[in-house]
């Protein structure tokens, strides 16, 4: 339900055409961090920390450096940039890493 | 000081360039609209103008440049013809779509193959959606003319659109007229500079010509279509201002002896200007006809042209394109379908004429003209007519 409200939400942001400066202009400068690039997830990797080694290999091989290491030492995932890609799931050695179809 | 002297249209327009005071120009020499650019390098060279000269590899870089050139705030030019501007298209609608106000002039060729460097309008009519203003002219004082309207149009705030002078090439470019050589001095008050809501700047720093997905990217292409609808009545602004300052007007068409004539034709460039001693010829032997040259093409003011070409009887439309598999030329698809939806609408009949720079004679528009009225005494037979083909036969 959550999920599916921030999408409505989403949706409803859009600007008209009379709202957007004109000529494809961006007149935020570093406005690309607030680009969430996660909106095309459909499988979320959960990470169980009751099994996790700390061996970092889905640290090693997230494609798009969506995993940090958390001051308690278990990688976390940032699901603002996280595209599903089941990478880190497939390597995990202690099969720590569940992916979890997403609501909307 | 204004100056008559005996020009070329292609120098016509160097000199209208020079006297906006251009700040770049990037340009690759194509036949026939090489000696514009070459005017202009010589007037560089020589210190008559303060600009960058870029001489580009190819057209397409030539657009690019003047398109970073008026991104960082320039005032720009190019100029090509044919397969330069074929060249250039892809990067036509980045112009368009990024709202940069570059004046191009296009001396008319057309496409190869076969090779051939005379005139057609295969070219232009091969580009002519691609968000551009574009203006046909018809002698050498207009087009300078009307490349300084074309800076004050182009970048009116509410317009901010590249806009392309459409010219016949050798028929015009390579032609000598007198031309009033406007004064520098009255041209830059015409065309003062104006503060653009953004353009790049190092101390302001900004994205142009962004990548947007498909939620976005219908919405900014409709920006270029609403101000394109702007674009008659502001042009209409900027001849009058034109008028005020230099004593003649353009307007957004050209109408001779069309109030009572059963049958008009319609014509843009070169033809229309030879089109008006057919006109005159044909008045004399009792033939109600008349004339209408566009100059402003995209975007048509439909409404604008549809009070004059309505009352005729039968339009005769003169294409100097081809469109290849289509319902007739160009034009005449755009004139067909300004009337579609009215229960009353004149007949219309499409001339395709002086392909590959073949002559359009007096006499050729006369017989078009005399073939109007026999279609419209006995009905239309032909509706798109090859005129002038060799071995094509259409018994009129």
């Amino acid at each position: 339900m959550k999920a599916l409200f921030r999408r409505l939400l989403e949706l409803s942001e859009l600007k008209k055409w009379f709202e957007l400066p004109i000529g494809c202009t961006n007149i935020e400068p570093g406005s690309s961090l607030n680009n969430i690039t996660a909106g095309w997830r459909v499988f979320t990797p959960v990470i169980d920390e009751k099994k996790c080694t700390k061996c970092y290999l889905c640290w090693a091989f997230c494609p798009e450096n969506a995993i940090k290491i958390a001051d308690d030492g278990f990688p976390k995932t940032d699901y603002r940039y996280c595209k599903g890609c089941g990478i880190c799931s497939n390597e995990c050695p202690a099969k720590a890493i569940t992916m979890i179809r997403q609501e909307v | 000081m204004a100056q008559r002297m005996a020009l070329s249209t292609n120098y016509a327009i160097a000199y209208a360039v020079k006297n906006c005071d251009v700040d770049v120009i990037a340009a690759y020499p194509i036949t026939p609209q090489t000696t514009v650019v070459e005017r202009l390098s010589e007037f560089v060279a020589n210190g008559e103008l303060d600009a960058e000269y870029i001489p580009v590899e190819s057209e397409h870089s030539a657009l690019s440049a003047v398109i970073g050139a008026s991104a960082a705030g320039a005032r720009v030019f190019t100029a090509t013809a044919s397969q330069g501007l074929a060249l250039m298209h892809e990067v036509l609608f980045m112009a368009s779509g990024m709202r940069l106000p570059i004046v191009m002039s296009i001396a008319n060729r057309t496409l190869s193959m076969p090779l051939n460097i005379h005139n057609d309008h295969q070219d232009m009519m091969s580009s002519r959606d691609c968000g551009w203003i574009q203006i046909y002219i018809s002698s050498a004082q207009e087009a300078h003319d009307t490349v300084i309207q074309a800076y004050r149009l182009a970048e009116r705030l509410d317009i901010l659109l590249p806009v392309c002078v459409c010219y016949d090439g050798y028929v015009l470019s390579h032609t000598y007229e007198p031309v009033e050589v406007r004064d520098k001095q009255k041209v830059l008050e015409y065309t003062p500079r104006v503060e653009r809501p953004h353009v790049l700047d190092p101390d302001k720093p900004i994205t142009m010509g962004v990548m947007a997905l498909p939620n976005y990217t219908y919405e900014f292409k409709y920006q270029v279509v609403d101000a394109l609808k702007r674009v008659p009545k502001a042009l209409e602004e900027v001849d009058a201002e034109f008028a005020d300052k230099f004593g003649v007007k353009y307007g957004l068409y050209e109408e001779y002896m069309c109030s009572d004539a059963d049958v008009i034709m319609i014509a843009l460039g070169a033809i229309a200007s030879t089109a008006r001693l057919a006109i005159d010829n044909l008045r004399s032997k009792g033939f109600r006809i008349g004339l209408f040259r566009p100059r402003l093409y995209r975007p048509i003011p439909v409404e604008l042209w549809k009070s004059v070409l309505r009352k005729a009887k039968m339009l005769a439309i003169v294409d100097r394109a081809i469109a290849f598999g289509g319902c007739g030329g160009p034009l005449f698809s755009d004139v067909a379908t300004m009337f579609i939806n009215d229960s009353e609408r004149p007949l219309m009949i499409n001339f395709i004429a002086g392909i590959g720079g073949r002559d359009v004679t007096v006499r050729d528009l006369e017989q078009m003209g005399l073939m109007a009225f026999k279609s419209l005494e006995e009905g239309l037979k032909e509706q798109c007519i090859y005129f002038g083909v060799r071995g094509v036969d259409y018994g009129l």
